[in-house]
């Protein structure tokens, strides 16, 4: 019944501090945010203004692009901050919870048969950013009609969530959500699991089945994609999360919607990794306590995992798309002669120079030091050994530093987004910054092409 | 180790931002960097890195240098004293060809490097570790008797012209010390080729036969070594080219640790033997008929493709463009080898020439790649007309 997807090129990294499988429900967080950093090349556009009264579900921004597309509030409250950078961009918007407003919309059967009325309550309730597309792996645009849409639960970066453990509570609203992305294609709805467990996920309906093997980044949605159904020029797939397809079932069950976020607090600076119940964009600091977080040094807290994920302050709050927060100490040592072979062998490496691969029955320990400094691109081959797709990574990446459009095109730009790059960032001899030059590739793309 | 950092923040602290000697910040970093890896931590992208780091790879190359480059010292003695007839131990041979060579080493070091620092301030980057293999090869390559000034005259243009005219480590076409070489090789010859130039002071002694094996055999003469001879290395040719058994052994240091290409190391010993075997049947001339076997012990082949063609930056980078350059290196080599017998070595301008034409391999290798994607763009636009 199922088509099997086998990698074989890339890196199952065994960090320490892997969530354990308890399940906790969160307290209640005292303020919520959301921060229109998660959305990709989307400029947010105020709807509402500091002190103002929301109900869980009341548009907070929309994009300015498109303004159908609303970022709703995940909790009834007021609106305590807007907090802003520079050029007065818009970093978070803060809402102190208080009361419980709710806004509900009409779920009906009859408003719900066509594909039109799906996609407009998606819009209306705030459900649609949880549908993102490629190529760019920005939120749809509701006017496509995508060739297939894609949720993979096979998550495989470093301390990743195990999506079976997570969402086995939440068997019936996975199935309504998936019934629900069966309408928005004329395609397949693919649901990829992994290889070895598949639990409830193999007896989920309406979709094609797909087991996946093979290390990181076997679980990255653009491997997957390339396999299923490789993205053309103007093609579109969309993406959902799995816990995403979990909240849109539950919207198209009680007509509110439900921001539910579970995550997992994992890495080697807290001493009791465990998964959170609670909602997008809550608080991470009283997550951070229950966890036990090292408080003797200083810490990195990344929302995302520890290869792709964005650095925030302890006191910050959940990111849109994260099931993961992983801690990791912050590198800010000297290791003398550290640059010798076989010294600090400590260090998880990919390369033979290394004898790391003899200490890492139990996991590694990790920091954040660069292990070295930026250099010229020297060399060869070591980029195509973690990265399993059939594109030229450092080719890709050269014409997105000289921003040769056309060649980025013929070299499969279309078919990539940065967080397939991740692992090209940590293992390259130059420390290049492959993630950045392939956002910048994209922006550009975006810019030009659209 | 302590006290050893808290000196060098101090002797650090007039090269920070802002401060006076500011330009200079590369130069101190160099001296720095080589004895602390440093306390930077990841500012974007992943927040983990691998141990990994240019300087490792770079040493990683120098590791497997050595033994060549310590047999190579030994033979220098070996050669001269042979000779001369004098009697000799281990230890004679090993200083007197320490002697010769330990200078030209530090030629080569001193005014590379001085370039590699100037351009690095001037440019306003950090010193790349890349001349450490380089400044390292070029000694090992030459003839035992040039004289230092023109080592310091090949480095500094193969640094100029090979490596930072075209915008430093990382872009040059040439391999650097492989251009010096040829520098010597076309501007001094008469100190880079001939009988009297690869033992050492082979002139101070009457009516010695200091030939390659290459060079008699290209000269109609006939060779008296054995194959096991010519493997192990006790044979006269440029400093650490000789021995094929501690070349060999380099080349297991870079394979198993993964830093050069071991894709590239096979094709090439694949393209000269089929070759050699192909004119080994023809057996035209005196080189022709030399054993393909002997083809690939004798000469600069063995160095030159383990540690000349491997450079990755003047080599394919594509995996399959690798396979495809390591053969024709070697299939050049032996051809230049027997059809040109002004240049008895072929190994030299048979990399040079593929480093101009590895680009051009990768083009056709990543051509693939595309018009397979544009292919199926094409068939899907048809699917849905």
């Amino acid at each position: 019944m199922s088509n099997d997807i086998r990698i074989r090129r890339g890196a199952q990294l065994k960090l320490r501090g892997q969530a354990e499988k308890i399940l906790n429900v969160a307290e209640p967080s005292k303020t919520y945010a959301l921060q229109p950093d998660d959305f990709f090349a989307t400029t947010p556009k105020l709807a509402v203004r500091e002190g103002d009264q929301v109900a869980q579900g009341t548009p907070i921004f929309f994009d300015k692009k498109d303004p159908r597309i609303q970022f709703v509030s995940p909790v009834s409250g007021v609106v305590q901050a807007v907090v802003r950078g520079a050029k007065r961009k818009i970093l978070k918007v803060v809402i102190a919870a208080e009361g419980s407003r709710q806004q509900k919309h009409n779920v009906s059967a009859e408003n719900r048969s066509s594909r039109e009325q799906i996609i407009d309550l998606l819009l209306t309730s705030g459900c649609w950013p949880f549908i993102k597309q490629r190529p760019y792996d920005v939120v749809a645009n509701p006017d496509d009609k995508p060739q297939a849409i894609l949720v993979s639960t096979y998550a495989t970066a470093p301390l990743d969530v195990d999506f079976e453990f997570l969402l086995k509570n939440n068997k019936a609203e996975f199935q309504a959500g998936v019934d629900v992305l069966t309408k928005l294609t004329d395609g397949s709805v693919f649901l990829t699991y992994d290889n070895s467990f598949g639990g409830f996920f193999t007896e989920v309906q309406n979709v094609k089945p797909i087991s996946v093997k093979g290390p990181h980044p076997a679980g990255d949605p653009s491997v997957q994609i390339q396999k299923l159904c490789p993205i053309n020029s103007g093609d579109r797939v969309w993406v959902v999360r799995p816990e995403d397809v979990v909240n849109i079932g539950r919207f198209f069950e009680t007509g509110i919607y439900d921001g539910q976020r579970t995550v997992a607090i994992a890495g080697n600076a807290v001493a009791a990794p465990q998964y959170f119940q609670t909602k997008i964009g809550a608080e991470i600091a009283p997550l951070l306590d229950i966890a036990q977080m090292d408080t003797s040094r200083p810490v990195r807290v990344i929302n995302g995992n520890v290869l792709t994920g964005t650095a925030i302050a302890s006191d910050g709050h959940i990111g849109f798309y994260n099931n993961l927060v992983s801690v990791i100490p912050e590198g800010n040592h000297y290791r003398m002669f550290g640059w010798l072979p076989f010294v600090g062998n400590h260090i998880p490496s990919l390369s033979n120079t290394s004898l790391s691969w003899l200490f890492g029955k139990k996991g590694y320990e990790v920091d954040t030091n660069l292990n070295g400094e930026e250099r010229a691109l020297v060399v060869t081959g070591e980029m195509e050994k973690v990265f399993p797709m059939d594109i030229y990574p450092m080719q890709l990446l050269k014409a997105c530093m000289v921003e040769d459009i056309e060649k980025m095109e013929a070299l499969g730009i279309y078919e990539v987004v940065s967080e397939d790059f991740g692992l090209i960032d940590y293992a390259n001899t130059s420390k290049i910054e492959a993630q950045e030059i392939i956002r910048k590739g994209i922006e550009l793309m975006i810019k030009e092409v659209g | 180790m302590e006290f050893l950092r808290n000196r060098l923040d101090t002797l650090k602290k007039p090269f920070a931002k802002g401060e006076k000697l500011e330009k200079f910040a590369p130069a101190i970093n160099a001296f720095d960097t080589f004895l602390f890896v440093p306390n930077h931590t990841t500012q974007k992208g992943a927040h983990i890195r691998d141990a990994v780091d240019l300087k490792r790879t770079m040493v990683t190359v120098i590791i497997a240098l050595l033994p060549a480059l310590v047999y190579g010292i030994y033979n220098t003695g070996y050669q001269y004293y042979s000779q001369t007839g004098e009697t000799f131990t281990f230890l004679d041979a090993f200083i007197h060809g320490a002697w010769k060579i330990v200078p030209m080493i530090a030629v080569s070091y001193i005014v590379g490097l001085a370039i590699e620092f100037a351009f690095a301030i001037y440019r306003g980057h950090e010193v790349n570790e890349g001349y450490l293999v380089t400044g390292l090869l070029i000694p090992m390559i030459m003839p035992v008797d040039i004289p230092l000034w023109m080592v310091a005259l090949s480095v500094a243009f193969a640094v100029l012209i090979a490596k930072e005219a075209f915008g430093g480590t990382g872009m040059n076409i040439l391999n650097p010390a492989l251009t010096a070489r040829a520098f010597a090789f076309f501007a001094y010859p008469t100190y880079m080729s001939g009988n009297k130039v690869w033992v050492s002071e082979a002139g101070a002694v009457d009516g010695i036969s200091g030939e390659t094996i290459l060079g008699t055999l290209a000269a109609g003469g006939q060779v008296n070594y054995s194959m096991f001879e010519m493997f192990q290395g006790a044979i006269p040719g440029s400093i650490a080219e000789t021995s094929t058994l501690w070349v060999l052994a380099g080349a297991l240091v870079l394979i198993a640790t993964g830093v050069a290409s071991w894709r590239i190391m096979v094709g090439g010993v694949l393209g000269a033997a089929l070759v050699g075997f192909l004119f080994n049947l023809w057996g035209a001339n005196a080189l022709m008929s030399f054993s393909w076997m002997n083809h690939l012990v004798v000469g600069g082949f063995a160095f030159g493709i383990v540690f000349m063609a491997t450079d990755p930056v003047s080599a394919a980078q594509t995996q399959k463009g690798k396979w495809i350059y390591g053969f024709l290196v070697g299939v050049f080599c032996i051809l230049i080898r027997v059809f040109n017998p002004a240049y008895p070595e072929g190994v030299m301008l048979a990399i040079l020439l593929m480093n101009v034409f590895a680009p051009t391999i990768d083009h056709y290798v990543v051509e693939g790649n595309i018009s397979k994607r544009k292919k199926r763009w094409a068939s899907a636009q048809l699917k849905t007309a």
